[in-house]
């Protein structure tokens, strides 16, 4: 099966991607890969509005029926928004991670983090590499 | 073996033990027989107190076990070493637990009980990590009401944990609504109340739990199962987590259990929940069953990150307590409190007649209360053995203050005879101590 990958967001090797707008508000979210090897998601723990994270570090959890795993943060900083919709429809992740299965925004704190993330290309690479 | 490992005597293995505290030696008396132990143990059996009519409680009351409750709960499909929760075979313990649960639920007023936890007092301990988990803080406003054998526990728990305690000191017996309400801030995860308190006060918390969610604290209540046969449920006061020792549901009195500590919470804490919880579903072909459901919070799958390192629970327990509270429905346990209730009354309006003894009023109270002595109370219960009562609970035993001072748990298997018994000893003792004085 045919992986989505977008060309205009950034990766992670855990398989999160970010967007980030021009006010520095990053927006973070599971990829397609991720959602189909989880299954289907049962429920999602969204990060605490105004807490602080850190790149790599725990972002939220998820479960599926198949597993419970943690979601990183693809960089650093303060959440200014979580998907609320995710706690009543946490199958908005398996249905359209990129657009409405969004977890949640990041002021981020610093731009040099930009460059530990992958483009789209690097990261088909990187997933032709896993299979 | 020894050298394989990189040691050369025995001994080594044990050389990080200080001296003091390894054992003087090994040498094991011989062994003895099945006949020789049994008599060893029944002398040891005999130095128990057992024929002392009981005012204690503290917490463990001494209620009547209908005879059903040991017979079905020692039956051998629940008396099993390990409880067995597959649900291709276990389907009967998966019912009973999943009729516990809904039996807690029925009781507190919450919505979501879980499978059971050790005893009362790790059940407030897992409430209050439960806080500071949901939460994200770490200071923890508790009632000084609360159990001082429970706060105890806890505080032996998190000794060295990153926790923020703020102990509020009861005032005339009742939680200090001025004080807790000033400890209250936004650091703060959990207010920890009890009722009724440990001095046997009832208090309705409604305010101060409204007060706690204004600055979006979890408020954790422990409560006494057979108190709630007339009291108002947790549910209805606004808690968010109501723990509590199930013993009075069925369990006998024994020292250090095995007792029973139950958990229930709102909807939306489910998920925070540590322990087991049985959910109902249907099989592939339609068929109403149960399973343990939202296993992923769990060690064997979230390991580290689990609710809590309990997966266990005291199923048997919980089994007795689920065939005692059938067996007394919604009705039984409203006359068992009533008549707990009474006799208690009863016993309070005899006091007051005994010189040097004052009942303390100011809070209603349930099936327990507060005395104050005119002397020693620890002198007074020591004393009232001789005449074959357990005469109380001496709170100078966790309150240095409070000398004089003793609690009196009245339950239903007092009888008029025996209350009047108590006086009648009661006087006695006094008026020996006091020609002692």
């Amino acid at each position: 099966m045919e992986v989505d990958v977008r060309d205009d967001l950034l990766y992670t090797k855990e398989h999160e991607w970010v967007s980030i707008a021009d006010d520095g508000i990053a927006t973070a979210g599971i990829t397609d890969y991720a959602q189909t090897s989880l299954g289907d998601i049962t429920y999602v723990e969204l990060p605490m509005l105004e807490g602080e994270v850190e790149q790599f570090e725990q972002l939220a959890s998820i479960e599926s029926v198949k597993a419970a795993s943690d979601v990183y943060a693809p960089l650093s900083g303060k959440i200014v928004e979580v998907n609320a919709d995710l706690e009543t429809d946490p199958d908005l992740l398996n249905k359209s991670c990129y657009e409405l299965g969004w977890l949640a925004k990041i002021e981020i704190s610093s731009d040099e983090e930009i460059s530990k993330l992958m483009s789209a290309d690097e990261y088909r690479s990187y997933l032709d590499n896993i299979e | 073996m020894l050298s394989v490992i990189g040691v050369t005597d025995i001994s080594d293995l044990f050389k990080d033990i200080q001296p003091h505290h390894a054992p003087r030696s090994f040498d094991l008396p011989d062994g003895k027989s099945e006949f020789e132990v049994v008599e060893y143990l029944r002398g040891l059996a005999k130095k128990n107190a057992a024929d002392l009519t009981l005012f204690v409680g503290g917490g463990y009351y001494d209620h009547y076990i209908p005879a059903v409750v040991p017979a079905m709960t020692s039956r051998g499909e629940f008396l099993t070493a390990y409880t067995p929760y597959q649900p291709e075979c276990s389907q009967g313990t998966l019912q009973a637990l999943y009729e516990y649960q809904s039996n807690i639920c029925a009781l507190t007023g919450m919505d979501a009980s879980n499978a059971s936890l050790y005893d009362g007092g790790t059940a407030l301990y897992e409430a209050m990590m439960m806080a500071i988990r949901t939460t994200g803080r770490d200071r923890i406003v508790m009632d000084g009401g609360v159990s001082p054998i429970f706060r105890k526990m806890i505080r032996s728990y998190t000794d060295n944990l990153n926790i923020q305690f703020v102990e509020v000191e009861p005032s005339h017996g009742q939680s200090d609504r001025k004080r807790i309400s000033r400890a209250l801030d936004k650091n703060t995860a959990a207010m920890i109340l009890q009722n009724p308190n440990f001095f046997g006060a009832i208090d309705d918390h409604s305010d101060i739990v409204q007060e706690a969610h204004e600055a979006g604290v979890l408020v954790i209540q422990s409560v006494y199962p057979i108190a709630l046969g007339m009291l108002k449920p947790p549910g209805e006061i606004g808690v968010d987590i109501v723990t509590g020792e199930g013993q009075s549901l069925g369990l006998p009195l024994s020292f250090g259990g095995p007792y029973l500590g139950f958990m229930a919470v709102r909807k939306k804490l489910i998920r925070k929940m540590p322990g087991r919880i049985v959910g109902e579903t249907v099989d592939t072909r339609g068929r109403r069953c149960f399973v343990n459901t939202l296993q992923a919070r769990e060690q064997h799958i979230r390991r580290e990150k689990a609710t809590s390192n309990i997966c266990t629970n005291v199923a048997l327990c919980a089994v007795q307590a689920t065939v005692y509270m059938s067996l007394l429905g919604r009705k039984g346990l409203q006359e068992l409190a009533q008549l707990n209730l009474d006799k208690a009354e009863y016993m309070k309006g005899q006091l007051e007649s005994v010189e040097g003894v004052e009942v303390k009023q100011g809070s209603p109270t349930f099936n327990e209360f507060t005395v104050a002595l005119s002397v020693d109370a620890v002198e007074v219960i020591s004393r009232m053995i001789d005449h074959g009562f357990a005469a109380g609970f001496p709170l100078s035993r966790y309150y240095p203050g409070m000398k004089n001072y003793m609690t009196i748990a009245v339950t239903e298997k007092r009888t008029k005879d025996e209350i009047d018994g108590y006086i009648h000893a009661l006087k006695m003792v006094l008026a020996e101590l006091k020609v002692s004085v």
